[in-house]
């Protein structure tokens, strides 16, 4: 029997639940014996010339070893120019850089608060922190620029040679024409609310420079992408740099490549000839970590009053934080999946991105997409509203129907397959929606304090976005009957581990016991692309499953020649692990006989796959939440999924992703933001201010199965990493609007505190 | 998250502990659970010199039925608190209170002397006393003194504690009118609350409602005059002055008081 | 003091948390830092039987005391602790980063709460985060732990 799609537990556990994983915080090498540690000081305002830096007293602190300003960065090469001609139409997720172009080191300004502007280097850490509060830095206070509006408005200015705030513009103006023959037009401005990633282990880095080259171990989603840019920043060739990628405790999008403290912990450990070790604090991960989403959304929906959407527009203005590093990736992701999972014939998309004394927006899981479907959802919800329907009939009404695959979006993308009604029914069903709904209504009649709210919300995403980029794989079988994958991928929690080994098992019949997956060195994987965008399946396993088929090969044709039989006659029993003469079992050969039977380049497989296209999973999740009319408090009893990303290999791992996801969608929509006063000062820096959500906040998940293969890849995949988060914010959000909207309220901005939700229902009531 | 250098001490008597808070001088701090104390010092909002952990003293760690009153060591877990059956009989506005500070973990190092003598409005225990008319004993280096809840709580993070003086016992009568109440309102379970309310009797006390544990006098005196709860929940916001910050404004604050003291009320009368 | 049974003894700075001198004084690595303000409960270890986070007691608070860390729970390598197997049955951990303090917090709450309700299970662990599993298996790995631990000693 086949072991995939069967439930497998985790390889990586027993290590993970006995003496718990090697964090980069936990490696005990020789090479990093008597490494000194870093610490930074770091800008505590939010926009401020800085005048002048003593760091003489730090300098003469005990155990201080150095204390490095951007004086001493006197042996780097020059940023690249800036790119020629107009920006292409499609970015690329590289720093904008030009004008734009953010130091290492803060120069001669700090435009976010937790902008690094020195680093103390110690013997060790608890002198670290002492040293750091003497390095005297003086600040002359800007006006700080605080949320879109101030950007736009162009007051002041981050980057004064730019001539304005607004770093990107992309599409076109609107065209009067687009909601003409609309019975029914609904416009809002919302808000995608800025929130923090906060994987449980933050940024750390630990460098040594010897020999003429640099091993940096960085708890990074992509090693060989960290090395690329490394080479970039340093002037260094490849082969003299090591990057080393250990356990990672989460990376959610925040920790793709190397950002500039990084950058600044390998380049000390050059420049000092000493060995170096960085972890940063919780504080420090709050404001100097990236954030994710900060969009301002204008969303208009128009269409027909029986419930069908003619036309949409999303005009989007990215946060982007101080430094633009992204360039318009984020929200350009956003346009390109704006229409979700409807047929809707005119899409119209814009965006601009500003920069904002805030700290720098990067990728946070689903990274543009989930800005999306909540924009589109809450379109949809204010015009079912609107038009007086249900709002799970409008949806039905508007989704993609089942014939119409490959879908081409308006918008751009092809979606290849999907059941985007089907997916609805289930979730209707499964959560029994009419007696949901009919319990809502009992509630309404009686005037219960605690009322009930439901939220609906279909989406499609896309995932391998970047597949053009490709995966590695290589795959060796020993002479002893072991096999070791070689993956590019970079797993962070999501079972790399167990689930290349079950391909392994499935294709060749090797037990999982004895396959052993290596990522995360570059000397033993130069090429790779990493873990991130939910690729790594169907780019990452799809190689190794392209190696095992390519050995697979090989190995017949040694098996033949060890049997004097012809590669027709042999079968691969993948139970047994044996090759045989068909019809005679007792002739088989092992692994370790056929691996034992090749040459000197031994029994291997080396695959660069890209011939993968982007896929787009899909779903459909319902929320219910109750909310106390009285102290506006709302709270989330359950929530019911479907999440299709084609076939699955291992039902843990995918339920554990959903999950995971759900709670992160959840607690955007409920809990957590992240906030500055008007001066740019962060007041959610610690994980008391900041509302990360917890157990007790949340119900177990419903999960519903569906998988519709995807066609691109021989195994029919699709990716899940995000898709959870993605359909979970909206049906969250929805569900706390909907059990007040019988009130008159209409919509209330993310996250759904009990204050937001109480100034929503005391207005509402204050207008009635 | 390293707290500046700072001198360890540690005490194996109360004596001891005195003593080395006097050699300590002004900037000596007690060392008890230190969940309020050591979360502060990472922070380095909280700078002391000497620390003089209390911890061995486990004599100050007790909960007695001495007849009209329980005493209770300052030294008494959270966790204790609210597993003690005592207080579940005597005091379960007390037990109740103590089971939702925190976490488990903080629960079973945090005690009740070091959330008083932290003096944070925004705490449970401190409007909890404050509504059980606690007395607060202390130990000085000179002597002793009985000080009753309401004029232990000065201001925010102050208490009528002198440097060096350490709170030892509480004493709390045993209530005639045993309908109570704890109504802890937050966005997340771990939270402090945004607003709570402890009612034992007529006795209402309010959390978080401004720089120290209040009594809302105003509902207790409509209670006093016949006032139905729901009216006199109305009066719960007056003589309040609370603060503005991420989780609320003053008039959230406001609205919250009086919606949860009504809920108290009501759930008190329940009990009784 | 001891630290899963075996005596460990150190000169350090007064200001040493708890879990520094565990993780670089006993080299026990499991228990992680993962924030400054006592919330995220990834260094809960236990004291004398009881959960606690080792970030925010001082190491010589435990002077003398017991120390259990999850390298000490499993009683061999192929006899893990009930709630270390729960927790693999269940697939309630992903990174692993939260999981050394969740265990160790889930034991403990078992230690008190022999049969807890999900609600107990989840306000029970509210003072431990994790980010990667939606705490969904954590909790049904807690639930199926409390009938396997139920007549063991407590450790």
């Amino acid at each position: 029997m086949s072991i995939m799609g069967t439930r497998v537990a985790r390889t990586e556990d027993p290590k993970l639940l006995t003496v718990g994983g090697t964090y980069v915080d936990d490696i005990r090498v020789p090479e990093l014996t008597g490494a000194a540690r870093v610490t930074f000081v770091r800008s505590p305002l939010g926009h401020a010339r800085i005048t002048g830096i003593d760091a003489s007293a730090a300098r003469a602190a005990p155990g201080v070893v150095a204390v490095l300003t951007v004086a001493d960065i006197d042996d780097l090469p020059p940023p690249p120019p800036p790119p020629e001609g107009p920006p292409p139409d499609e970015p690329a997720p590289l720093p904008l850089g030009g004008v734009w172009q953010e130091p290492l080191l803060a120069v001669d300004r700090v435009r976010f608060a937790g902008e690094p502007v020195a680093l103390v280097i110690t013997d060790d850490a608890y002198r670290g922190a002492d040293a750091a509060g003497l390095v005297s830095v003086d600040y002359e206070p800007l006006p700080a620029v605080i949320g879109p509006e101030a950007a736009l408005a162009g007051e002041t200015l981050l980057f004064p040679e730019a001539a304005s705030n607004v770093a990107v513009t992309n599409g076109k103006p609107a065209d009067p024409a687009a909601f003409d023959g609309c019975d029914v037009v609904v416009e809002r401005t919302i808000g995608n609310q800025r929130v923090a990633p906060v994987p449980l282990e933050g940024r750390a880095v630990a460098a040594r420079w010897h020999d003429g080259r640099l091993t940096v171990w960085v708890s990074t989603q992509n090693p060989q992408i960290s090395r690329f840019i490394m080479v970039g920043a340093f002037g260094l060739d490849p082969g003299a740099i090591r990057v080393i990628t250990p356990d990672v405790g989460g990376g959610f999008g925040a920790k793709i490549g190397v950002d500039r403290d990084a950058l600044l912990v390998a380049w000390a450990a050059k420049h000092t000839g000493r060995a170096l070790r960085w972890t940063e604090t919780r504080t420090e991960n709050l404001i100097a970590m990236t954030h994710g989403r900060a969009q301002r959304q204008t969303i208009k929906i128009g269409g027909t009053r029986d419930g069908r959407v003619l036309a949409y527009r999303l005009d989007v203005v990215q946060d982007t934080g101080a430094y633009p590093r992204l360039g318009g990736f984020l929200p350009f992701l956003t346009s390109l999946m704006a229409a979700g999972p409807y047929d809707i014939g005119r899409v119209e998309t814009a965006y601009r991105v500003v920069v904002t004394n805030a700290t720098p927006i990067n990728a946070y899981r689903g990274a543009g997409r989930p800005e999306a479907t909540a924009a589109i959802e809450r379109a949809m919800d204010l015009f079912a509203a609107e038009v007086g329907m249900d709002p799970a009939e409008v949806r039905r009404k508007n989704l993609v129907p089942a014939g119409k695959f490959p879908y081409h979006s308006p918008c751009g993308p092809v979606y290849d397959t999907g059941d985007y009604v089907g997916a609805l029914d289930k979730v209707l069903a499964g959560a029994g929606y009419a007696e949901l709904r009919a319990e809502q209504a009992r509630r309404r009649a009686r005037g219960d304090v605690v009322q009930l709210g439901i939220g609906v919300a279909s989406y499609v995403e896309i995932t391998a976005q970047d597949a053009a980029n490709g995966e590695t794989a290589r795959l060796e079988v020993h002479d002893d009957g072991t096999a070791t994958v070689y993956t590019g991928s970079s797993p962070h929690g999501q079972g790399h581990d167990t689930a290349w080994a079950m391909l392994v098992q499935d294709d060749l019949g090797i037990g999982m016991d004895n396959v052993t997956v290596v990522h995360g060195d570059t000397d033993l994987i130069p090429l790779g692309i990493g873990t991130y965008g939910s690729r790594s399946l169907q780019q990452a396993g799809v190689a190794v499953h392209r190696a095992a088929l390519d050995v697979k090969d090989q190995a017949r044709r040694l098996a033949a020649d060890m049997m004097e039989a012809s590669e027709a006659d042999l079968e691969l029993d993948t139970e047994r692990g044996v090759w045989h003469v068909r019809g005679d079992p007792a002739s088989a050969r092992t692994w370790a006989d056929v691996a034992g039977h090749a040459g000197a380049d031994g029994l291997a497989a080396s695959i660069n796959y890209a011939e993968g296209t982007p896929t787009f999973p899909f779903g459909t999740h319902l929320a219910v939440a109750e909310v106390d009319t009285e102290t506006g408090k709302a709270t989330l009893v359950r929530h019911v999924t479907v999440d299709d990303a084609g076939t699955v290999l291992n039902p843990v791992l995918t339920e554990g992703q959903r999950h995971g996801g759900i709670a992160q969608g959840v607690a955007q929509a409920l809990l957590e933001e992240v906030v500055y006063d008007a001066d740019g000062n962060p007041l959610t820096s610690t994980l008391t201010d900041y509302a990360a959500i917890t157990a007790a906040e949340l119900p177990s998940f419903e999960l519903l199965a569906s998988e519709t293969p995807a066609t691109i890849n021989p195994l029919g995949v699709k990716g899940i990493g995000e898709a959870g988060t993605i359909g979970a914010t909206p049906a969250a959000h929805s569900a706390v609007i909907d059990a007040v909207s019988h009130l008159g309220v209409r919509h209330i901005d993310m996250p759904t505190t009990p204050a937001r939700v109480w100034a929503a229902i005391s207005e509402a009531r204050n207008r009635q | 998250m390293i707290p500046a250098p700072f001198t360890y001490k540690r005490a194996w008597s109360l004596d001891e502990a005195l003593e080395l808070a006097g050699q300590g001088g002004d900037d000596a701090k007690f060392l008890a659970g230190g969940h309020s104390l050591l979360p502060l010092m990472k922070l380095r909002l909280a700078v002391p010199t000497t620390l003089v952990d209390i911890g061995r003293l486990g004599e100050l760690s007790f909960i007695r039925d001495e007849g009209g009153h329980i005493a209770i060591g300052a030294l008494t877990s959270h966790h204790d608190l609210a597993g003690s059956g005592l207080l579940a009989r005597e005091l379960p506005l007390l037990a109740h209170a103590a089971g939702l500070v925190g976490d488990p973990q903080v629960r079973h190092r945090g005690t009740i002397g070091g959330s008083l003598a932290h003096g944070d409005p925004a705490g449970d225990l401190p409007a909890v006393v404050l509504a059980l008319d606690a007395t607060l004993v202390t130990r000085g280096p000179a002597d002793s003194r009985e000080i009753g809840a309401a004029e232990f709580f000065r201001g925010l993070f102050e208490t009528a504690l002198a440097p060096g003086e350490l709170l030892t016992e509480i004493r709390i009568p045993k209530p005639s009118d045993t309908a109570w109440s704890f109504q802890k309102f937050t966005k997340r379970a771990i939270d402090w609350a945004i607003v709570g309310v402890a009612v034992q009797g007529g006795s209402v006390a309010l959390v978080n409602m401004g720089q120290t544990p209040l009594r809302a006098t105003a509902v207790e005196r409509a209670l006093a005059d016949g006032a139905v709860p729901a009216d006199a929940a109305a009066h719960a916001a007056e003589g309040t002055s609370p603060a503005d910050d991420v989780n609320a404004d003053r008039g959230y604050r406001q609205h919250l008081a009086r919606v949860l003291v009504a809920r108290a009320l009501a759930e008190s009368r329940s009990r009784s | 003091m001891t630290i899963n049974g075996s005596a460990v003894a150190a000169e350090v700075a007064d200001r040493t948390l708890l879990v520094q001198f565990v993780r670089e004084v006993a080299g026990l690595t499991a228990a992680n830092i993962g924030c400054d303000t006592s919330s995220c409960g990834a260094c809960t270890i236990l004291l004398d039987g009881q959960s606690v986070k080792s970030c925010t007691v001082l190491a010589a608070q435990a002077e003398g005391r017991e120390v259990t860390t999850v390298e000490g729970l499993a009683s061999g390598p192929d006899e893990l602790h009930p709630v270390q197997q729960a927790f693999r049955a269940e697939h309630g951990l992903q990174c692993g980063f939260c999981t050394p303090g969740m265990v160790m917090a889930a034991v403990s709450l078992l230690a008190e709460n022999p049969h807890p309700t999900e609600e107990q299970v989840r306000s029970g662990l509210e003072g431990n985060l994790c980010r990667c599993t939606g705490y969904h298996n954590i909790v049904r790995a807690v639930l199926a732990a409390a009938d396997a631990v139920e007549g063991q000693e407590r450790p």
